[in-house]
């Protein structure tokens, strides 16, 4: 069992890339992300595992980096909207209005993505189960789901 | 016409927002800031007897703390009633008490746990009749002694009443004299959430020159400004507001609050960067929510279901403080009557203070709760007449000549097709299959009609501008001070100047953030007034670019401006068109191949003000609040179980009249966003408060909003009839896809169930209680 107490220097893999970091053991996934890495594309939006904006994608799942500790993270690796390039995800959203203001859009993309890639057939329950993770206020819920069918039916 | 107005227009930051690029207020990390925390009030209303912050104060990391008793300022939009941290009392669950600066979030945090507050707890005014009743509680004992900020709020003294708004119109006497039938309800509606996904922040910074830089997700950066200059006699040329994205705002943000403690908190700390930002739970009760109300209601009308007369009485619950409730409450009154022509009008708007979470702008502006209430009664009238509710509705319909409650003459151009709508919403949702059908011996299937106009109440003289400036290029810079909450109002108003100047879109830059200092005022982002109002100003401004154009191209090209005309970035001969002149070639100045340079650099200057609009009369409510109502008619279908009382949405329908759709793919989501919001309304959301005032519900968990796959399918049509004085005779269209949904939810549910819904949110257990008549 990994065990830390005061603040430690911890390595991880965002993005691809090895980073060291320096955390408080109670630091969250999702605050190492934003105040340390500058990631800031990982937004929090209820810091409680209810709104999905802060998904990014552990080992190619999607998991809420507030209710992850940063040092849980460890020896997994961390892809975070930052690191999507170019994702077909990406451009779908654009494509079909898939937002409005954007905040809740990095965690919607999060879970597409890793949707795409671990059920490429998904059918709408499973797309269901899958997105009702996450909260958008601006849309109607209309459009994500053009996005995310247009990329699973590899429209885009 | 139509060079690229009604094409589908990519809003021009989408990219950066699929990237997690595009920055908003929290976005900005840096060291060395302070950070500072509230401890709130756990009561909704007590005396504040002590507060012990000793131990607080020698905490790890913390720079100073500050409460009630350190600030002498009072504040507020309407009326200055708002200590921004409680002084002697709280007034509501969520209160600001102390506020804690300290090095960093963590220790802020840390050291608010340490102070110790000794409450008595008072006596609690938990709903607006509580607050009416005689010998209520006073929520402010000293409401007389306020300082009121605009002349036409009417706050009554010695009652729990901070607004009073009067709509008399024609003669009641005679309209009761002449009514076949009398219709009576009353309606509750809690208290919600705006819940936008980025909670507020804000962060202020004090300069050594006495310059106050304030950064916040806010939608009125410019009333940020205003309200620090008026509550702290700060300068208004030294504040300064910056504006980036903001995650969503739905009028919650154009209330000003954090930005006013981010500002005591950096005033405390000689000046450093103070960070403020709200964690979920105290963006739910500390800042602003959407009104409740209650109301009642009783219509007169003729058998022929023709309304002659109706006396009302919306009453709003603004909570403990009165922030911009009584606009809203002013806002219900304007349009009191709905979309229907009712000649004789006795209605009374009241703001009441009560102990529960302030209350401020939500979507549709007071319309939703307004349009519930006239709905179910069009709805209980067609009953009892025995009419279709498409067709008493059509009956009633507002139409051209008739007047608005506040006596202003209705026009197709200022009021659009309420009838067409109807219309078109009948054909949309199949009316004609029938509004209920039997499924199997426990489905029914059955559709409800909800509608709406609405006006908007700015203030009588509230203004936008806009800047243009050109690149060496050629392309332009389009610098406005609206801000870009969502609805994508900056890619519009580029599209709005790319039709005006018959050139690629691509080539105009819009600036998206604000700052005060050098963007062009523009009054709030709110009120689905950014198109009209910036659109405008954006026609203005490309007609003084277009002017410098032609003007300096006659010289060069030897005619007059007149034989000109400009298109794809070029000034050409109307009779030639191969001689032209480019912008690219005239707009940082022309030279002659001597050298010698003319006309200079080309910027563009445009502004918009409301014209003819005037302040209420007091006693009747005559005058002109807004420049235009946008009507519509909406729908939703269910499909409810009679054994389990639960039920499905499957449709929610629109038809609006648009005047014209500029960027339909925008349009359409802004309004799907509404109807879904408005499903939420009518089916979940909703603040549930203990016997003490207390909010039982404040995270997203038990808090809940429609998520995806609870959503129906959306059918949205436009009628399109030009308001002649918009950016292409286009009507604002923003808030309004929630305004009817809940009305219209609550009706097809009342004919499903076979019950008389008169409260939100419509729940199985509520359902279930009316049909079993198990008394609440
Ligand atoms: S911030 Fe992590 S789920 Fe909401
Ligand atoms: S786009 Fe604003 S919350 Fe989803």
């Amino acid at each position: 069992m990994l065990a830390f107490k005061d603040k430690s220097i911890i390595s991880l893999n965002i993005n691809g890339d090895n980073v060291t970091v320096m955390v408080n053991p109670s630091y969250t996934l999702l605050h190492v992300l934003r105040e340390n890495l500058g990631l800031t594309g990982t937004k929090p939006g209820c810091e409680n595992g209810d709104c999905g904006s802060c998904t990014v994608l552990v080992d190619g799942w999607p998991i809420k980096s507030c209710l992850m500790l940063a040092v849980e993270a460890i020896g997994h690796q961390v892809i975070t909207v930052e690191g999507l390039k170019n994702a077909p995800i990406q451009r779908s959203f654009v494509e079909n209005w898939g937002f409005q203001c954007g905040y809740c859009t990095s965690g919607f993309l999060m879970v597409c993505h890793a949707l795409k890639n671990i059920h490429p057939d998904a059918d709408d329950f499973i797309i269901e189960q899958w997105l009702q993770s996450n909260l958008c206020r601006c849309t109607g819920y209309g459009e994500i789901k053009d996005a995310v069918k247009a990329v699973l039916e590899n429209k885009i | 016409m139509g060079y690229i107005i009604g094409q589908n227009i990519i809003r021009k930051e989408a990219f950066n927002k699929v990237t997690g690029t595009a920055k908003y207020t929290d976005d900005f990390i840096a060291t060395g800031i302070y950070h500072a925390d509230l401890l709130v009030s756990p009561y909704a209303h007590a005396k504040i007897i002590s507060i012990d912050i000793s131990a607080a104060a020698s905490a790890k990391g913390v720079k100073k703390i500050i409460t009630g008793n350190d600030i002498n300022v009072l504040c507020g939009p309407l009326i200055d009633d708002k200590p921004p941290l409680a002084k002697e009392k709280v007034r509501y669950h969520g209160e600001p008490v102390v506020m804690v600066v300290a090095d960093c979030e963590q220790n802020a945090k840390a050291a608010v746990a340490k102070i110790k507050v000794n409450f008595q707890p008072l006596p609690v005014v938990n709903s607006v009749s509580d607050a009416l009743k005689e010998n209520a509680v006073l929520i402010h004992e000293n409401l007389q002694q306020y300082k009121k900020n605009v002349s036409d709020v009417y706050p009554e003294t010695g009652s729990n009443v901070c607004g009073h708004v009067k709509i008399r119109k024609g003669d009641l006497q005679k309209g009761w004299q002449e009514s076949e039938l009398t219709i009576e309800s009353n309606f509750t509606l809690p208290q919600s959430d705006h819940a936008a996904m980025e909670t507020r922040a804000a962060q202020c910074q004090i300069m050594p020159n006495g310059r106050v830089i304030v950064c916040s997700s806010t939608q009125a950066p410019f009333s940020v400004k205003e309200q620090i200059n008026k509550t702290f006699q700060v300068p208004i040329e030294d504040i300064d507001v910056n504006v980036l994205f903001v995650g969503g705002g739905f009028g919650g943000k154009a209330a000003v609050q954090l930005e006013i403690l981010a500002y005591i908190a950096a005033k405390a700390v000689d000046g450093h960067t103070v960070k403020i930002a709200s964690s979920r739970e105290k963006d739910m009760i500390t800042t602003p929510c959407k009104i409740g109300l209650e109301a009642k209601i009783k219509i007169g009308a003729k058998k022929n279901g023709k309304i002659i007369v109706a006396e009302m009485h919306y009453n709003v619950d603004c909570g403990g403080y009165a922030d911009i409730a009584p606009r809203i409450a002013k806002a219900i009154a304007v349009d009191c009557a709905g979309p229907y022509n009712i000649e004789n009008i006795s209605c009374d708007a009241l703001s009441v203070y009560t102990n529960h979470p302030v209350a401020t702008s939500f979507r549709g502006f007071g319309h939703t709760s307004l349009s519930f209430c006239i709905e179910r009664m069009m709805d209980k009238l067609g009953a009892a007449l025995n009419i279709d509710p498409i067709e008493i509705r059509m009956i009633n319909a507002l139409t051209e000549g008739c007047y608005s409650p506040t006596q202003v003459k209705v026009t197709l151009s200022n009021t659009g097709n309420f009838g067409e709508c109807l219309n078109k919403l009948k054909t949309l949702i199949n009316w004609h299959e029938g509004q209920r059908i039997v499924e199997s011996n426990h489905l029914i299937r059955a559709k409800g009609v909800g509608c709406f106009v609405k006006t908007s109440d700015s203030p009588t003289n509230a203004i936008s501008g806009v800047l243009l400036t050109f690149n060496s290029d050629g392309s332009i810079n389009l610098n406005c001070g609206a801000v870009e909450i969502g609805p994508g109002m900056k890619t519009t108003a580029a599209q709005i100047l790319a039709e005006k100047l018959k050139m690629d879109i691509g080539r105009i830059q819009v600036k998206m953030e604000v700052d005060t200092q050098t963007s062009p005022v523009h009054w709030k982002t709110v009120a689905s007034m950014t198109t009209y109002m910036v659109g405008r100003a954006v026609i203005s401004a490309a007609e003084d670019l277009i002017r410098q154009l032609l003007n300096g191209a006659a010289t060069i090209l030897r005619c007059t401006p007149e034989d000109l005309e400009i298109a794809e970035e070029k000034i050409f001969l109307k009779t030639d068109q191969k001689i032209y002149l480019t912008f690219k070639d005239i707009v940082h100045g022309f030279q002659y191949q001597n050298g010698n340079s003319i006309v200079g650099q080309i910027m563009g200057r445009g502004n918009f003000i409301m014209n003819q609009l005037s302040y209420l009369d007091k006693e009747t409510g005559e005058g002109k609040a807004g420049p235009y109502w946008t009507p519509g008619a909406q729908a939703v279908e269910i499909e409810y179980d009679t054994i389990q009382h639960t039920y499905r949405i499957l449709k929610a329908a629109t038809v609006v009249d648009a005047g014209k759709v500029l960027n339909p793919k925008t349009v359409k989501g802004i309004l799907m966003g509404g109807m879904c919001m408005g499903l939420g309304l009518g089916t979940s959301e909703s603040f549930i408060y203990d016997a003490e005032g207390i909010v039982q519900n404040t995270s997203f968990r038990t808090y809940k909003m429609m998520r995806y796959g609870e959503t129906p399918d959306y059918l949205i049509d436009y009628v399109e009839t030009p308001q002649l004085d918009a950016p292409y005779g286009s009507r604002g269209l923003a808030e309004h896809g929630i305004i009817g949904i809940p009305a219209a939810l609550a009706n097809a549910i009342s004919l499903a169930a076979g019950i008389d819904v008169t409260k939100l949110p419509i729940t199985p257990e509520q359902i279930w209680q009316q049909k079993e008549g198990v008394r609440q």
